[in-house]
């Protein structure tokens, strides 16, 4: 185990010197393409840090405490003892996927991608950004700030491996491709992920996310997400949150669309620890359409902060952002919506939406829908809520004579159930909103897919 | 219709600020600069009693550790603190009788302004405590608001006559360190309205207060101070006009208003201050801190503006809703038409229980300009059944303007009811169309939109501010097209 690296960040080491002190080896195991990066995102690090609630788009949630403490950081993949594959079935086993394993930000050696239609890749980063130079100068880095948010800078300068989705031009791939990310280590884990998807003209997928972590350990994630969406391409894009409460996780996902294009992302956070999802969608390209939903299920002491940023570049295009968020016990939720119609955008329409249910006194939510527009012939609105479960909705129901528990799950459900329909596969909605609904009669006190719960004398939980 | 459209819209751009002449009254000033010494020098003019000279140089030397806020969506050039004259007062200092002791010079300045400040103005039932730069010169109707027990002076003979309401109040709402501005404003106001409405007393009118920039170079740095106590009421009016000038002039001014149990407090301003010319040079760089603190139980405390003046607009009148029960208002509408930046909303607190708060702000951009609305709505986590709604709207009007918003909802009690719409548009064709089609011209079809658009604030204002709003947007808005 000797590519394996363990320090105690903030008090041996900060991050800053971790990287200066490694990078050689990092770089070792790398491509050129890769590297060349580093340096930038590192001098971008250098100034930013890890961002503080000092941070405008950071304001709710403080990541510096999170960045802190025992943790072990490896510069190759380490050797797989276990194959995921056996102590691993996802939540959504019934559905008919290709599907690839990514342990600890590694791509998992052992996925079977049978029967992909010609031409698509779905491999390495690690190995793609050797084997095909060209393709990752063209696209790699293209679309993520790394030179300005320190999230992303970090992910820059550490980036060695994750997965890449490529569909060639014309290409339709039916069967959904689903990624389990896995967290799983003997002790407490630093991890990277740099994954990048490109959409050629006129392609279409539909790309599953699920992350899990299948050993009780603290984790830290970074990780990042690239696509670049030619014109006319369509991508669906889910991401499955189920991980226990120790796991923090930065997840980025930068796409660029360009002319009539559509990209859907749906971020679905069952159960986290602290989790931060950066969304943001660019539409450089006139009529693309862009459309970000998130739903987020919070309980015990989860904190859940999605801080998405939809950019109309050019004119005629649409957006649509829904959030919703059901907060119980101590959980803290916090939104950021940000709108930017620059100037030009003409004929834009875009439009928000956050609405959040507190379910106790000491659940806390702060939102900030917030629109930039520096167009005139434009069409933006943006709504937020805070509130309880409609009284009279729950009259209602009362008087048809159904109990008070039943109607507050009945309300509950299909409050989220505005979110989970827009899942457009069929296999995956019925799967979620399954889920929610036994989330919410608190029947998912075990969760029947991993192997965290059930652990006696652990204090972390799951589902 | 485009290059018509284009043409009304150059016409707008090129409406030049109607209120720009300066009245030329000897100012006996101090020179240029802030240092201890001028505070110490402003406190000794004044005549203030120890407690305020404390006050000042504590909120000075705070001040000093400061740094100007740069989080707003604004675009502020540096401001040179130590080239401001920080105190500036009429040199013959008139104990007036009647109107016919008043300063011809400025009077006429008044009338200019259509001020009624003479007769007409006893009818018009407002009593006006006129404020010229620093020094109050004229207050009317003060022997009828006497009879009831108000008081409503200028704030320096507030603090030499009533010492101890003073000393109570000032600061407790927006304590000296509150930010950059206000410490300033703590450590060198010069002068401002002082009222004082005992228990029980529904003040008989209103109240109002003409502010006005005049001297080259002074900085104005006023201080409103309201007290309402139990169940008393008052309707306060603010506005303001100031003359051209090229070189930009700050504005710096604190309104704080306590209102105990029961009482009403209604504050509303129109402000048009020289906003800069078309190639935004010059202006008025309007950087407000107004606070009201709902003290007692059932009080209420509601906030009507219209700005449509100053370079930068930097505002934010807010409510502390700490007693039970009480509730707080927000009315708003904010043009900016050329190179004008606004960045202004308001701050419900919410702390006591079945407390509520409103907002509703519009947002009007043309021209060239920037028009932010920056809001919170905060729910304490004793704030019981807090319910808040909030509107924010935006209007652009021409191509290279830019309308934002920037709410934050930061919620810690599960029984709060809390919403918040924002739309951003432009005026529709199809609107338009519709009054065209009724034989209405597209400049009257749009000043109609636009009254009709910002017509739930207005109509929140007394009626003789909402001639005068109406008559502002009017000058600042007619026939622009987006």
């Amino acid at each position: 185990m000797d590519n394996v690296i363990k320090n105690i960040i903030g008090k041996d080491i900060s991050i800053g010197e971790l990287f200066e002190e490694y990078r050689s080896q990092i770089e070792e195991h790398s491509s050129e393409v890769l590297n060349s990066f580093r340096g930038e995102a590192f001098d971008t690090f250098q100034e930013t840090g890890i961002p503080s609630n000092k941070v405008e788009n950071y304001k709710y949630t403080n990541l510096q405490p999170f960045f802190k403490g025992d943790f072990k950081f490896s510069i190759a993949p380490g050797k797989s003892e276990q194959n995921v594959e056996d102590v691993f079935s996802c939540d959504v086993d019934t559905l008919d996927t290709y599907t690839l394993y990514v342990v600890n930000g590694w791509y998992y050696p052992l996925n079977d991608l049978e029967g992909l239609p010609a031409g698509v890749r779905i491999g390495s980063l690690a190995q793609l950004s050797k084997d095909d130079p060209a393709f990752f100068k063209k696209y790699y880095g293209k679309r993520v700030p790394y030179l300005s948010d320190g999230i992303a800078a970090m992910n820059t300068m550490f980036a060695q491996d994750g997965f890449v989705i490529h569909i060639p031009k014309g290409v339709v791939v039916e069967k959904p491709i689903q990624i389990v990310n896995i967290l799983m280590s003997e002790e407490s884990l630093m991890a990277t992920q740099r994954n990048l998807i490109v959409m050629e003209e006129n392609s279409e997928a539909k790309v599953m996310v699920c992350d899990h972590t299948l050993s009780t350990d603290k984790f830290v994630m970074n990780s990042v997400t690239e696509g670049h969406i030619a014109r006319d391409a369509r991508l669906d894009f889910y991401n499955l949150q189920n991980q226990h409460n120790a796991t923090t996780q930065v997840a980025g996902f930068y796409f660029e669309q360009h002319e009539n294009s559509l990209v859907s992302t749906n971020n679905l956070t069952l159960h986290a620890g602290v989790a931060r999802n950066n969304i943001e969608l660019k539409l450089a390209g006139e009529h693309a359409e862009g459309r970000a939903y998130g739903l987020y299920l919070l309980d015990k002491n989860q904190h859940v902060d999605n801080f998405s940023y939809i950019d109309h570049a050019v004119a005629e295009c649409f957006s649509d952002e829904l959030f919703k968020g059901v907060l119980d016990d101590y959980s803290t939720g916090a939104f950021t919506g940000k709108i930017m119609v620059r100037p030009d955008a003409q004929k834009t329409n875009a439009y928000q939406s956050n609405n959040n249910l507190l379910l106790t006194n000491d659940a806390k939510i702060n939102t900030k829908p917030q629109l930039e527009i520096y167009a005139d012939d434009v069409k933006c609105s943006h709504g937020a809520t805070v509130g309880q479960l409609d009284e009279d909705a729950m009259f209602y129901l009362r008087t048809r004579g159904i109990n008070k528990e039943e109607a507050t799950i009945l309300l509950m459900y299909a409050f989220a159930y505005e979110v989970i329909e827009k899942i457009k596969v069929k296999p995956l909605r019925e799967q979620i909103r399954g889920l929610v609904e036994q989330r919410f009669r608190g029947e998912l006190d075990k969760c029947h897919s991993c192997v965290v719960c059930g652990q006696k004398g652990t204090e972390i939980t799951c589902l | 219709m485009a290059t018509e459209q284009d043409k009304i819209l150059d016409e707008v751009t090129k409406g030049e600020y109607k209120y720009g002449f300066y009245t030329d009254i000897e100012m006996d000033a101090l020179p240029k600069g802030l240092s201890e010494d001028v505070v110490r020098e402003i406190s000794r003019r004044k005549g203030e009693p120890e407690f305020m000279l404390d006050y000042r140089l504590k909120a000075y030397r705070n001040w000093l550790n400061m740094k100007t806020p740069d989080w707003a969506h604004l675009n502020i050039p540096e401001i040179d603190f130590q080239d401001i004259i920080y105190y500036a007062a009429p040199k013959s200092k008139p104990k007036l009788d009647s109107m016919d002791d008043v300063d011809p010079e400025l009077k006429a300045t008044f009338d200019k302004l259509g001020i009624p400040l003479e007769e007409q103005k006893q009818l018009a039932g407002v009593a006006v405590d006129a404020v010229m730069d620093s020094v109050s010169v004229k207050t009317t109707f003060k022997e009828t608001l006497a009879e009831k027990g108000i008081i409503f002076c200028s704030i320096s003979e507030a603090i030499r006559e009533y010492p101890d309401l003073v000393k109570k109040h000032l600061g407790s709402v927006v304590p000296p360190n509150d930010n950059y501005f206000a410490a300033l404003n703590s450590a060198v106001f010069s002068d401002g309205s002082f009222v004082y409405i005992p228990k029980g007393v529904r003040s008989p009118v209103e109240l109002s207060t003409y502010f006005r920039i005049n001297a080259m170079n002074t900085g104005q740095f006023e201080r409103t101070l309201i007290i309402a106590e139990d169940d008393s009421y008052v309707s306060y009016l603010e506005g303001c006009t100031a003359p051209k000038r090229d070189e930009n002039q700050l504005h710096a001014a604190i309104v704080e208003i306590v209102a105990m149990e029961r009482a009403e407090v209604k504050y509303s301003t129109v402000q048009n201050w020289y906003p800069g010319d078309k190639d935004g040079k010059g202006g008025i760089y309007n950087f407000v801190t107004k606070r009201g603190m709902c003290k007692g139980d059932y009080s209420k405390i509601s906030w009507t503006q219209v700005e449509t003046g100053s370079a930068i607009t930097w505002k934010y009148p807010s409510c502390v809703l700490m007693g039970d029960h009480s509730s707080g208002e927000f009315y708003s509408v904010a043009l900016t038409n050329n190179h004008q930046q606004a960045d202004t909303g308001t701050k419900m607190i919410h702390l006591g229980k079945h407390t509520k708060s409103l907002v509703v702000s519009k947002g009007i951009s043309a021209g060239k300009s920037q028009n932010s609305y920056r809001g919170l709505v905060k729910v304490s986590k004793r704030a019981d059944d807090a319910r808040n709604f909030s509107q924010c709207d935006s209007l652009l009007l021409g191509d290279k303007c830019g309308a934002h918003t920037f709410p934050y909802l930061e919620i810690n009690n599960n029984s709060a009811k809390i919403e918040h719409e924002a739309t951003t548009s432009k005026i529709g064709e199809d609107q338009i169309f519709y009054c065209n089609q009724r034989g209405i011209a597209t400049e009257d079809a749009v000043g109609l939109i636009v009254n009709g658009y910002v017509k739930e604030v207005i109509n929140q204002l007394p009626m003789e501010f909402a001639v005068e709003a109406q008559k502002l947007l009017e000058i600042s808005l007619e026939g622009s097209v987006g």
